[in-house]
């Protein structure tokens, strides 16, 4: 059914101005983003996101599943990095349980997060880019994401709702041959992004659709609550993953890219750079692999073995048990943030001692950063508010859950 | 790592940047103290919480500068029903506390944040929309993510999964 919302009423503040709507469906605004301009001449006077048209209730539907059952619908919160979802929703429910997980589950989770967030910045770059009318850099980015992708299809199954991390640890080993596969992509990757940069770093047209474009400073993106590189582009230095260390992240050298300028190619710089960063960090991970399990020692919250199930009696109750009614969570409230690839993702669950959680709320990077969008673009050019919406990197599916 | 239990005696915790500032500030806004879990939770005076956040934003020493999350659970059917929930971060000190608001359901509204951060304006026009939980002061108070004329208030417990209407 189509989205209902009456058009917001802007009063025009002249009689000289004109109300212009753009989306929801148009190609530059990552999805189902509509916003409403008042435009005098080329100059956007005031500006109006309308959101909603993919609120499908995951917040609802988690308040009726058991606790395992919610993995798979974080996926589709953000379906361009599934797996910070994931991570941060177990991480959370972990943090509840007070579950320790092996070494081993830490440091695969860190290992796929940084290909995640590399999964999502190439499609970030590649639209982006083909937004402002690079269409070459798109087809680039798509060719490394393709990879990407097919490694998630080794490990899960999938390649994009991977849903791959478990309460507990991760669902699976890896299959043979994963570790060469990511070692031989993490070794010529950053060749592939000198690529990119060579397509729009030091390009003129590049420079002047995103240099000086959009601009903010750092006091109005803390106060707008920006987070991720776009609080970076705009010169403050706050990586959660550094920060606030989770999964093991505090064993791991990375620097965080910040960039002064607080404007579109600020924010490119940092993305482009924490490409850079994250390929070093998947190597890191590569490089320091321990061994051992894979899972938590849990037996009534991580599900037993395939083969333990089939020659022990309580493996195969506890497989019946945690299947058929769940585990209970002591009762609690939690609020974990991991920094997904558009800043801080955060996930609050309450739990009130039963096997189905509460609440669980999710804090989403983009529905923040979205609202950085009017103090961008007001008092700006009208061709700008594309490049804008680019650089914050927006995903509807976060931002309307 | 064994779950300890919840320390909920003030004396205890008093010692916490948050804790102290509100506490020396005015004690009886602070009507109690969680910390579980290692997180911090204030439950703070609906009277009272615009000011402790500016006052939260403006401490020299730790200031909680970020307005990280605002959300809302739905206690039905007990009273006080609602808790807005509030969480602070201090970028400096890479500190996080969680501020509590409890309102009943006859009256569901607090004062709105977005004059201390512009940025509370999408959380609690969210929570607005799906608690029905009024913010007074806010500018533009209206459903964020739902059709503007549907009715109801999805994430209050008494609406159920499916088959509302």
């Amino acid at each position: 059914m189509a989205h209902l919302n009456p058009t917001p009423v802007l009063e025009p503040g002249q009689d000289r101005t004109l109300i212009l709507n753009m989306g929801p469906q148009h190609p530059s605004t990552h999805g189902v983003l509509r916003v409403i301009l008042e435009i005098d001449g080329e100059t956007v006077v005031r500006m109006m996101p309308d959101i909603g048209f993919l609120h499908t209730g995951i917040e609802k539907t988690c308040e009726a599943k058991f606790y395992q059952q919610v993995v798979p619908l974080t996926d589709r919160i953000d379906y361009l990095c599934p797996m910070t979802n994931n991570l941060c929703y177990v991480l959370a429910v972990e943090k509840l349980l007070g579950l320790e997980i092996p070494p081993k589950a830490q440091w695969l989770r860190v290992l796929l997060n940084e290909l995640t967030r590399i999964n999502s910045h190439l499609v970030w770059l590649g639209t982006h880019a083909m937004d402002i009318g690079a269409l070459t850099v798109f087809l680039y980015c798509f060719r490394e994401r393709e990879e990407v992708l097919k490694m998630f299809e080794m490990v899960s199954g999938q390649r994009m709702m991977t849903s791959y991390f478990r309460v507990g640890g991760i669902a699976l080993e890896p299959p043979l041959g994963f570790f060469d596969r990511v070692r031989e992509f993490a070794g010529y990757f950053p060749s592939k992004v000198d690529e990119y940069e060579n397509l729009l770093t030091g390009n003129p047209i590049w420079a002047m659709r995103t240099k000086g474009v959009a601009r903010m400073t750092a006091e109005d993106a803390i106060a707008l609550g920006a987070t991720g590189p776009t609080l970076r582009g705009s010169g403050v230095d706050f990586d959660l993953r550094r920060d606030m260390p989770y999964s093991s992240y505090e064993k791991f050298q990375f620097k965080v890219p910040v960039s002064q300028e607080g404007d579109v190619f600020a924010r490119y710089m940092c993305r482009v750079q924490e490409l850079r960063e994250s390929t070093a960090i998947v190597r890191q991970a590569l490089d320091g692999m321990p061994e051992g399990p894979i899972k938590a020692d849990a037996p009534g919250i991580v599900l037993p073995d395939r083969e333990k199930m089939k020659t022990q009696m309580e493996a195969l109750i506890y497989h019946f048990k945690i299947i058929t009614e769940g585990f209970a969570v002591p009762a609690g409230e939690v609020y974990q943030a991991v920094e997904s690839p558009r800043g801080e993702m955060g996930y609050y669950i309450v739990s009130d001692g039963t096997a189905k959680p509460y609440r669980v709320h999710m804090r989403a990077a983009c529905l923040a950063n979205l609202q950085t969008l009017p103090k961008m673009c007001e008092g700006r050019l009208l061709a700008d508010v594309v490049a804008a919406i680019g650089s914050i990197d927006i995903v509807l599916g976060e931002i309307d859950r | 790592m064994p779950l300890a239990p919840a320390i909920t005696d003030l004396e205890q915790v008093k010692n916490h940047p948050a804790v102290a500032r509100l506490v020396g500030w005015n004690a009886e806004a602070v009507t109690g103290v969680k910390f579980d879990r290692e997180e911090m939770t204030i439950y703070v005076d609906r009277e009272h919480i615009r000011e402790a956040c500016v006052l939260l934003k403006d401490d020299p020493a730790c200031p909680f500068n970020f307005l990280s999350d605002v959300t809302c659970v739905d206690w039905y059917p007990s009273e006080p029903r609602f808790e807005v929930i509030y969480h602070l971060l201090s970028i400096l000190n890479k500190e996080r506390v969680r501020l509590k608001v409890r309102l009943n359901s006859a009256s569901p509204a607090v004062e709105s944040l977005t004059s201390v951060w512009p940025g509370a304006n999408y959380f609690e026009r969210e929570v607005f929309d799906m608690f029905g939980v009024r913010f007074t002061g806010h500018p533009y108070l209206r459903r964020l993510l739902m059709p503007e004329d549907w009715e109801g208030y999805p994430l209050r417990k008494d609406y159920p999964v499916e088959g509302y209407r």
